[in-house]
């Protein structure tokens, strides 16, 4: 099942030019396509001036302050919504940035503009470097995490963010992921079996059977997948979506596992397994460069054989 | 030998000097030190709840939470694009077929004329134009339904799932229906 995890190019992009560049030195060609971070003359870094958060109604766009005369500032829309309103309509509300004062990620922006310039977006971050899967959002079209985005640093470009498509949105970019946990329960995701080992310790496998776990065990539940994927956004009350099915083809692959048939049981319906039409959105968007939409086809192989 | 606890309540072992943490926050100047809210506010009222309220306040959120934009927002990619199309190509050609294939069945009762003959004799009367594009619109969905659905057959069979497979074959896919319905069309 390595096959499953194709190259990172994503990752290994990030980690590695993250080593290369230095953070004063200037920019080279090469170097071009990426935000960094410059200190800035004339600004010391730990006296951030007192900020004046201009509330969303007010303006349009709203601008970071203290805009140095060369600054490469760029223009992110973001989708806002607050439940203290909620009969006012989603909308997008845009910011501009100076890319040589943030971080090179998407996050690094949107923490920038919550502590510098709008306290009032609302986002979910925790690692900032793409283990834990909260800041799965929209990102130019395309569902990622936004601590392993770059800022494109062409400047005309400008970035649009949104929360995961067809969630329910709890605030701005948080969405409610209270259906995507239960169905995740819902499929018993811990190691099902009444035979003791032999010897009394743990249960083990072959080097060949734990490397069919490759490219399953990785998946942090970013959901993601599960939220690029058009079946799943019509039929997310009963289809199980890429993200759950890969971690139930993770226990079907499992050689220590004794409920396989169970656990193929509970997929035998119209919904909750086949309501995948290989779309292979799943696969494109998948942030660890997994492959959600081959786990899936191996569970419509081994079902088909049972 | 001491448990952690017992090493802990003595006193004499913490050092002196290690100021409580409310004594190190107020030695922050003043725009460091972080205020929930302002002096002059008042803090915000709270009403107290039971844990078995969680379901019904849940429930009364989410009817007011937005759904997230999703169709019009997501970058169009060859995978859900050609997916979409694969749908939309199928139904086109099972509904006329269904809707002709019912239409030649009553087509007796109601003095109908949809023999082979006279469809050709129909056809026939149509410019040249009218002719290629008539053609093109029955053979390109027919022609990119066939092609993709070999394409979600090699995938049944758990091959061809990275994702620059995908992008390949679906524009394989492209190439062949555009070619094969032009070809069609000329016949």
């Amino acid at each position: 099942m390595a096959a499953l995890r194709s190259p990172t190019s994503r990752l290994l992009a990030s980690s590695s030019s993250r080593h290369i560049i230095p953070t004063s030195s200037r920019l080279g060609l090469w170097q071009r396509h990426y935000a960094t971070v410059e200190p800035v003359p004339g600004i010391k870094s730990n006296e951030t001036p007192p900020q004046t958060a201009a509330p969303p109604s007010k303006s349009n766009i709203i601008n970071e302050t203290n805009q140095t005369p060369n600054a490469k500032s760029k223009t992110f829309h973001i989708y806002r919504w607050s439940p203290d309103n909620p009969t006012e309509k989603p909308k997008m509300q845009s910011y501009t940035l100076d890319l040589n004062k943030t971080g090179p990620m998407m996050l690094d922006a949107l923490i920038r503009i919550k502590n510098e310039v709008d306290p009032t977006l609302t986002f979910r971050r925790s690692c900032r470097e793409g283990i834990c899967g909260s800041c799965a959002m929209n990102i130019d079209g395309v569902n990622t995490l936004a601590c392993l985005c770059r800022i494109p640093t062409d400047t005309k470009h400008e970035a649009r963010i949104y929360p995961l498509p067809h969630t329910y949105v709890v605030k701005d970019l948080v969405p409610d992921l209270t259906q995507f946990y239960k169905q995740y329960k819902s499929i018993k995701p811990f190691l099902q079996r009444d035979t003791p080992s032999p010897d009394g310790r743990e249960n083990r496998q072959s080097p060949e059977e734990r490397k069919k776990l490759d490219g399953l065990y990785e998946c942090i539940l970013c959901a993601c997948c599960s939220t690029s994927c058009p079946s799943y956004w019509w039929n997310s009350e009963e289809y199980l979506g890429p993200a759950v099915l890969l971690q139930s083809y993770r226990w079907l692959a499992d050689s220590r596992d004794e409920r396989k048939h169970e656990r193929k049981e509970m997929l035998d319906n119209s919904m909750s397994l086949y309501r995948c039409h290989t779309i292979l959105n799943c696969s494109r968007t998948c942030p660890k460069g997994l492959n959600p939409g081959k786990a899936i086809a191996e569970i419509k192989k081994d079902m088909a054989r049972a | 030998m001491l448990k952690p606890s017992a090493v802990l309540a003595q006193p004499s072992i913490l050092p002196k000097s290690f100021p409580p943490a409310a004594t190190t926050i107020s030695r922050l100047p003043p725009q460091k030190r972080f205020i929930a809210f302002p002096p002059s506010a008042s803090p915000p009222k709270t009403t107290p709840a039971k844990p078995s309220d969680a379901y019904t306040i849940l429930a009364k959120q989410r009817l007011n939470r937005p759904v997230a934009p999703h169709l019009t927002i997501y970058r169009p990619q060859i995978s859900w694009i050609l997916s979409g199309l694969n749908r939309i190509t199928g139904s086109i050609l099972s509904g006329g077929f269904y809707i002709f294939g019912a239409a030649y069945l009553v087509s007796p009762a109601f003095g109908w004329h949809l023999e082979s003959a006279s469809l050709a004799e129909w056809f026939g009367g149509f410019g040249p134009v009218t002719k290629f594009v008539v053609k093109v619109g029955i053979a390109m969905p027919f022609c990119f339904h066939s092609f993709n659905g070999v394409r979600h057959l090699v995938w049944d069979t758990g091959r061809e799932f990275g994702t620059k497979q995908v992008i390949r074959t679906g524009w394989a896919v492209v190439g062949l229906t555009v070619v094969c319905s032009g070809a069609l069309a000329y016949i």
